[in-house]
């Protein structure tokens, strides 16, 4: 009499792997239109001003590319640790290190022009970035400490250095002692792509990261260590791989990325430091990294439709007066959607006519 | 007759034209954008009275909570420039410079920025309210009603703002009660109830048997409830969260400001202004006194509030000495505008180091 039976796969399906996000995006779009619905709102209506209007002409589209660059560059980062086994949460830290360093480098060139300038500040968030993100590499490897805990902990250090660096010695002499900087000068902003757009060249920075990640990812050595210490941390050790000295490169490139995200939004659109580099990036991209099932074009795509729930929440509440706060609950419903998915992977269901 | 028929037509004409003028000027449509969530019961709560205040005038508006001061902010103001909004009121400092700079490309939408001071445009305007004198009322209640001649005071940010705000209690307390010390608690934000709350804790830890705040949320009263002492409520009558320890709060009322600049708007009248209105122009109102405040203390804020709105009384009138000694204003002068705006250093009786 059953009509549903659920039965277990002897290996997770390829195919469902790759389809599990697109089925949580649409479980979540349902769900969306439901909850619209009960908030006394047109589902349809309401989805077209969340998904569709924000991107609807060339400003729109630029900003979504604005706001998934960072997204992309940290999600591709992240990937290569949690690839690895190694599960850094601090991305928003080692972003607003990152920030803080490149923003201190530019704030040393305030009053110069310079064609050198740009280049040295983009490194300096980088390093900035690897630093931070060293931190909590080292206790792991060398003290066995958890690294989801410090680096997690690590976020709210680096905002309050953020703070502290804001509202007392690099505050803008002329602003009243509020808590930014100076404004950097044109020198050390990223240049812009299109005239009245604010899209500039961070986004061949998240472009590269792909494009690098995806031949590190299937095409060396290290990327197979990292799969390998993925599945079996003692395969991996039975193989003889150095575990330190992968676990050490994972967290830099991914703090590396990180940094470069805050080197973005202070450089391009922002142009100084103050207390709001990023609007939590770094925890943001880590649905995006898993929407993105940890490949480098997933993540494109991942960084796309995550990005746009920002820009949807705000243009549906312009103009339909839906709470803005509902982006976040998409976000959150995206990633439960997709964990709920995976069962899929490990179990098929399969339907069965009723018989009499 | 000939000449009553012209002046009849005529001034039906007039009649019909400003009929038509009010119903073009009634179009008019402002927009607001909050830092916080409209039920913070702080300072995003009182704007978004403020917009319905607008509202009930007959205007149309349209608002954006919670939009970070981060990259996001630029968007949000293009897209509310972009939709038909004629005026855009921007309620949080870290919207100056995404303010002006998109108000530099629509030259005929009207900006208003809160607690800024760029105006960098022949369209953008800049309004704040005189919370000191306000503050002025809670350090006489203050200084009348403590027992260990100790004031706890909850600050956010080492700016001009909020020490001018400390200095005008601390002043007003000491007027009546030469022996108090006010200490300070730096939260490093303007809205975190578990931050407010600890550091509400530090301060009744360290013998403070009333509380002042220039943070948001209503965490701090509560605390104060709890411990059964007395506090001050801030931006809104927070009486309701804890109606024993609350003696009254200062009220942001930036209702009748609003409904006046959208009504510029809508005749045409609108021009630059920088605005600093207090008691006596209705910005600033202070909420009904708590029972248990003695009667010949009431009687004392009660006329205090007539003369502070008068201007009989002048928050900062001489003698004012710093903490070190030196005179900062002189016997039966006051400080001028120019000396509030910057003012960096607190009074005698303040507790402690402004964080540098």
């Amino acid at each position: 009499m059953n009509l549903i039976k659920i039965i277990k796969r002897d290996q997770p399906s390829r195919t469902i792997f790759f389809l599990t996000p697109v089925l949580a995006i649409f479980l979540t779009l349902v769900a969306g239109g439901l909850i619209f619905y009960i908030l006394g709102f047109k589902p349809f209506e309401a989805l077209k001003f969340f998904f569709i209007v924000p991107i609807a002409d060339m400003y729109g589209f630029s900003e979504l590319l604005l706001k998934a660059t960072p997204l992309c560059l940290i999600a591709i980062g992240l990937s290569f640790c949690f690839k690895s086994n190694n599960w850094n949460i601090g991305a928003e830290g080692q972003l607003t290190f990152g920030a803080i360093v490149s923003g201190g480098v530019a704030l040393l060139f305030y009053n110069q022009e310079g064609f050198y300038i740009l280049p040295i500040v983009i490194l300096a968030g980088a390093i900035g970035g690897m630093l931070y993100a060293s931190i909590p590499a080292i206790l792991k490897t060398y003290f066995n400490t958890n690294e989801i805990l410090v680096s997690l902990m690590l976020v709210y250090v680096s905002k309050l250095i953020l703070d502290y660096l804001v509202v007392g010695p690099w505050s803008n002499p002329e602003g009243f002692n509020f808590p930014e900087t100076r404004q950097f000068s044109d020198s050390a902003r990223l240049p812009l792509l299109a005239e009245g757009l604010r899209i500039h060249a961070g986004i061949f920075l998240a472009l590269a990261a792909v494009v690098i990640s995806w031949f590190i990812f299937y095409k060396t050595y290290l990327g197979f260590q990292m799969k390998v210490s993925g599945f079996s941390l003692k395969t991996a050790k039975y193989a003889g791989y150095k575990g330190k000295k992968m676990i050490i490169l994972v967290f830099l490139i991914s703090g590396a990325c990180a940094g470069l995200a805050g080197v973005g939004e202070i450089t391009g659109p922002i142009g100084q430091l103050h207390r709001e580099v990023s609007p939590d990036y770094g925890f943001t991209a880590i649905i995006v990294a898993f929407l993105g099932r940890l490949n480098p074009v997933g993540i494109i795509f991942a960084s796309l439709v995550v990005a746009i729930t920002y820009l949807g929440a705000e243009t549906a509440q312009i103009f339909m007066q839906i709470p803005k706060y509902t982006g976040q609950v998409f976000q959150g419903m995206i990633l439960f959607f997709l964990l709920a998915s995976d069962y899929l992977l490990f179990f098929k269901i399969k339907f069965i006519g009723s018989k009499k | 007759m000939h000449k009553i028929f012209i002046r009849s037509l005529v001034s039906s004409l007039v009649f019909l034209f400003t009929l038509t003028v009010s119903a073009v000027a009634k179009d008019v449509k402002a927009a607001f954008v909050y830092i916080g969530p409209t039920g913070d019961h702080g300072w995003t709560y009182q704007h978004d009275v403020g917009r319905k205040a607008v509202e009930a005038a007959g205007f149309k508006t349209t608002y954006v909570e919670g939009v970070p001061e981060s990259a996001d902010a630029e968007r949000v103001l293009r897209q509310l420039a972009n939709s038909g909004h004629d005026v855009i009121f921007t309620t949080s400092f870290g919207y100056m410079n995404p303010t002006n700079k998109v108000a530099k490309e629509f030259p005929n939408v009207k900006f208003e920025h809160a607690t800024g001071y760029k105006r960098e445009h022949p369209n953008v305007s800049t309004y704040a309210a005189r919370f000191y004198e306000g503050r002025t009322i809670l350090g006489t209640i203050a200084g009348s009603m403590t027992k260990s001649n100790v004031i706890g005071y909850v600050a956010s940010f080492p700016i001009p703002e909020v020490i001018r705000g400390i200095n005008s209690f601390t002043l007003a307390a000491q007027k009546v009660n030469p022996n108090i010390k006010t200490k300070i608690v730096w939260a490093f934000t303007w809205y975190d109830p578990g931050k407010e709350a600890e550091a509400a804790k530090a301060l009744i830890d360290q013998g403070a048997d009333i509380i002042a705040q220039h943070t948001d949320s209503t965490a701090i009263v509560q605390i104060a409830e709890k411990a059964g002492i007395f506090a001050f409520g801030q931006a809104s009558d927070m009486d309701k969260f804890a109606p024993k320890a609350v003696l009254t709060s200062v009220e942001n009322n930036w209702g009748p400001y609003y409904v006046d600049r959208v009504k510029a708007v809508a005749n045409g009248t609108w021009n630059q202004k920088d605005t600093w209105h207090g008691i006596g122009d209705g910005m600033v109102v202070i909420s009904d006194l708590d029972s248990a405040i003695p009667a010949d203390v009431r009687a004392k804020v009660n006329q205090l509030e007539k003369d502070l709105a008068s201007g009989k009384v002048h928050s900062f009138t001489g003698p004012i000495y710093d903490q070190k000694g030196n005179l900062m204003v002189a016997e039966g002068k006051t400080a001028d505008d120019g000396m509030l705006a910057g003012m960096m250093t607190y009074v005698k009786g303040v507790e402690g180091d402004i964080p540098k």
